[in-house]
């Protein structure tokens, strides 16, 4: 279980390692693309949960997953659009797709109750590690205005998904 | 000047207004980037509230004591009416780390 959950972890915290190796902080066209990344990742596991989940309250947290990610990249990409801004492909965010997909397969493999705790607390450990990113790299390197204030709100949201699923991990115990 | 045309009005108003002190009042607790504010309301058993929300996304009014349950879609105002007196901690299901406080007097 440690090294199911250590893998969205280690692919974020690349975020630290690229940009030192670099020596630069991202860039908000990378910054966006990577937030967006995230959401669409939570968005493809919650949807998969949807279907799979047999537990009443983890289908809900998945359904209010969707919901509210599919919010969040609505207004990032209304952002975009307005600084003119495109998006850009970078290391971190294709680590983290690349690491989502192994997830999501090995996540698909399990069944009934045994996925809904894994579902549960994998999206625990994604939550945290895509906060912590969000405090320590992503807001601190937002250059924009904007870009930084959509970026904290996306951090006060997923800090209610973290405890959210923190709630619901401990019902199925 | 007009203003003679209004005292009638305004004085009707006002002894309206002190002759029914008991009269609900409506509140209004908005929810803006995650946050319900004012954070901590002081009413009445009887008055109405209008939880105005302000974000995108979906919210609840959650009382932990289970007094009221109230679903706050996104850019909607909904109203309840208080029924039981208490200092009320309330919190969203969908973010718990939206918390306020509602005291209802009796």
């Amino acid at each position: 279980m440690f090294i199911r959950l250590s893998a969205a972890i280690a692919a974020l915290s690349l975020l630290g390692n690229a940009a030192l190796a670099q020596g630069a902080k991202p860039t908000d066209p990378q910054i966006a693309h990577i937030a967006y990344t995230a959401g669409v990742i939570d968005i493809n596991a919650a949807k998969q949960a949807i279907a799979k989940a047999s537990n009443k309250d983890v289908k809900s947290f998945a359904q209010d997953m969707v919901r509210d990610h599919e919010a969040v990249n609505k207004q990032a990409l209304d952002l975009v659009k307005k600084l003119k801004v495109t998006p850009e492909d970078n290391d971190t965010s294709k680590t983290l797709s690349k690491q989502a997909t192994e997830k999501l397969a090995e996540l698909d493999k399990l069944k009934g109750a045994e996925y809904d705790k894994a579902y549960v607390a994998n999206e625990v450990a994604y939550h945290k590690a895509v906060n912590g990113a969000l405090e320590t790299q992503l807001i601190p390197s937002a250059s924009n205005a904007e870009l930084k204030s959509l970026l904290q709100t996306g951090l006060k949201i997923f800090q209610g998904h973290q405890q959210h699923a923190e709630q619901v991990a401990a019902k199925l115990k | 000047m007009r203003w003679g045309c209004y005292l009638p009005v305004m004085t009707a108003l006002l002894f309206g207004a002190m002759a029914a002190p008991a009269r609900a009042a409506t509140i209004q607790i908005a929810t803006t980037d995650l946050v319900f504010a004012p954070s901590e309301v002081s009413a009445k058993v009887g008055d109405t509230v209008e939880w105005i929300n302000k974000d995108v996304f979906a919210h609840t009014a959650t009382a932990r004591n289970g007094d009221f349950d109230v679903m706050m879609p996104p850019k909607k105002t909904v109203t309840s009416v208080l029924k039981k007196a208490g200092t009320i901690e309330y919190y969203c299901r969908f973010h718990p780390n939206m918390k306020a406080v509602l005291t209802i007097a009796p």
